[in-house]
Formats: structure tokens, C-alpha cells, sequence
């Protein structure tokens, strides 16, 4: 085992930074008195989060900017279908690379 | 007696379906750890070194971000600092679940706090409230098994796949957040898409002179508030959902 102990230090930071954010909102947020408009924007926060999450990095999965919104598109065709989860993203990875093997 | 078995049996069960919705998760995260392990080689870091960093970080920006600082001679603080500015936005996602989830001893929600990374919290939000627990727990086990095992692959295989299909498994993560919005689309209609659309644009905009982490944050914020605001002006707070 080659650890260096500098980084380990510096891995072990990091993962307190990180820990940190995640694990405070859970134990610390008493959200039950909160008025409801308030918790009403807290369960916008997921779609909102999809949307940012998938655009614009989508765009960027590729110098060509087609090749990531064609997989988007083929990914809306799937999940509209109602696949399971995971045979979206398989059906979407196959198709992409077939699209990229044909042209 | 029994009923406690029955609990612990319906617990176990959440446990195996959180574990098996997460395995596109898996799958997503399987090119994006093997690049990390091949980066983090040629960085110079060792594989016990790498592999860690994933172990105990479970971030991938970071990660990669940890990589460049130190390709780029800084020092561990500065690394440190700048992880925490881009893990930031978790303070979000985090204050969604703990309004979402179900009851739940600290111990509880302090294990899962872990794995909720940003793919583990969009799985696990788009359920439908109250979130088990141990569906999340579930979520995050897939999640960390292969970010942790494929780094260590990626160290010593580097790219083992085929170049075609390592350019297609690009889009998982895309293609499952995709599949994650439409069914609540579809669901609950446009108020899915306005959000959606809104979180986009705001994360492009203020990427503009913003890191990543904290653009995902504000984009989010602005999209839930001025959408609550257009509620309030035009449709005097009614309820459109």
C-alpha cells in the first residue's frame, strides 16, 4: 500500500467538506412547523435540480453538440414509453452507440 | 415477535429495491470512475491513494477538480476550500430530503447523508413523499460500490471499453435524470416542465461567472422562487398543481 500521508490528510478534509453539507439539513431542519409555502418550494427543489443537472452539460458530452441532444431525444422517447429506469439508460447508450457505428 | 420480523423483512425489501433502482446509477457512474482512476494515475497518485479518495470523498466533481489542483501544484487547503465551495449546493439537496423523508433516527439519516450524491438525490426525490430510509440507504450502496470499484478498474484498465461504447455511456447520467423527469411530467404536468425549464436556463446563465457547484445551487433557487412568484402575480398564490 503506497499512501502518502499528506494526502490522506488532504482526502480525509475533503471528505469532511462534503460530509458536512449533506448531513446537516438532516439532523439539524425541524421542517414540520414550517409554513406551507415553504415546504412547498422544498419539493420544487427536485425537478428544479433535474433540470439544471441535465442542461447545459448535455450539450457537452461530445465535441459535437448533436451527438448529446440526439441521446436526449432518444432518452425522452424511452422514458416517455415508461421503461424501467435502468433500460433507459441501457436503450440510450446502445442506440447512441449504433447511431455512431452506422455513421 | 412477529411483527417485528414482518417490519424488519418490509425493511429488507426496501433495502433490495433501493439497491436495484440504483443500478443505473451504477451503470452512469461506471465510465465516469474508471477516467477518474486513469487521471488519478497519471497524476500521480497511487491506486491505494485513489481509490481512497472515493472511498471516503463520494463526489465526482471534486474529485476531478482535486485532481486538476493538484496537477496544477496547489496546496491542500486550497483543495479542501474549493471542495466545499462546489459540495455547497448540497445543503439543498439535503434540506429537500429532510422535508421528503420519512421519520428517522439521526443515526439513520446520518448514514444515508453520505451517499447522497446528486444522481442518489435525484432518484430518490422524484419518489413520492414520505421517502424511505432505507430505500435511500439502498440507493447509496450501488451507487458507492461502483464509483469505489470502477476507480480502482480505471487505475490499472484505464479505458478497457471499446471507444464507441465509452463515448455512448457519456449520456447515462443525462439519460437517467431524463427518465427521472418524465414520468413526473407527465404526472404532474406543466409545473414539472416550468421548473425544469427555468433550472436549466438559470444554471446557464449563471455559470456564466460561477463554478458549476454553486450555478446548480442558484439556478435551483431561482427557478423554485421566481416560479412561486409568477404563481403569486398571476394566479394569486391558487394552488396550480
Amino acid at each position: 500500500m503506497n499512501l502518502s500521508i499528506p494526502i490522506v490528510w488532504m482526502i480525509v478534509g475533503m471528505g469532511i467538506v462534503t460530509y458536512i453539507p449533506r448531513l446537516l439539513p438532516l439532523i439539524l431542519l425541524q421542517t414540520e412547523n414550517w409554513p406551507t409555502w415553504s415546504k412547498k418550494m422544498l419539493s420544487r427543489v427536485p425537478y428544479a435540480v433535474l433540470g439544471a443537472l441535465i442542461f447545459p452539460g448535455i450539450l457537452s458530452v461530445h465535441e459535437n453538440v448533436f451527438y448529446g441532444l440526439f441521446g436526449g431525444i432518444i432518452a425522452i422517447l424511452f422514458a416517455y414509453l415508461n421503461m424501467p429506469l435502468i433500460v433507459v439508460v441501457g436503450g440510450t447508450i446502445v442506440s447512441l452507440a449504433a447511431m455512431t457505428y452506422i455513421f | 415477535m412477529e411483527s417485528v420480523s414482518n417490519l424488519y423483512h418490509q425493511e429488507e425489501s426496501v433495502l433490495k429495491k433501493g439497491i436495484v433502482n440504483g443500478l443505473p446509477i451504477a451503470i452512469g457512474y461506471m465510465p465516469v470512475a474508471l477516467t477518474f482512476g486513469l487521471i488519478a494515475g497519471s497524476t500521480g497518485l497511487s491506486v491505494a491513494e485513489a481509490v481512497l479518495m472515493s472511498m471516503i470523498v463520494f463526489a465526482g466533481a471534486s474529485q476531478y477538480m482535486a485532481l486538476t489542483m493538484i496537477a496544477l501544484g496547489s496546496g491542500a487547503l486550497e483543495i479542501i476550500l474549493a471542495t466545499f465551495i462546489v459540495n455547497f449546493r448540497h445543503l439543498l439537496m439535503s434540506a429537500a430530503i429532510s422535508e421528503m423523508g420519512e421519520k428517522s433516527s439521526k443515526k439513520v439519516r446520518a448514514l444515508y447523508a453520505f451517499g447522497l450524491t446528486d444522481e442518489v438525490f435525484a432518484v430518490a426525490s422524484t419518489k413520492e413523499a414520505p421517502i424511505r430510509s432505507h430505500y435511500i440507504i439502498g440507493l447509496g450502496i450501488s451507487a458507492y460500490t461502483s464509483w469505489v470499484f470502477f476507480t480502482g478498474v480505471g487505475f490499472y484498465a484505464g479505458s478497457f471499453l471499446p471507444a464507441i461504447i465509452q463515448e455512448s455511456m457519456a449520456i447515462a447520467l443525462y439519460a437517467l435524470f431524463i427518465a427521472l423527469l418524465i414520468p413526473s411530467i407527465k404526472k404532474e404536468g406543466k409545473i414539472v416542465i416550468a421548473l425544469a425549464f427555468l433550472g436549466g436556463i438559470f444554471h446557464t446563465i449563471f455559470q456564466v461567472w460561477m463554478a458549476t457547484g454553486w450555478a446548480i445551487m442558484f439556478g435551483t433557487i431561482a427557478a423554485v422562487v421566481i416560479l412561486e412568484g409568477i404563481e403569486q402575480v398571476f394566479f394569486k398564490g391558487r394552488d396550480t398543481r
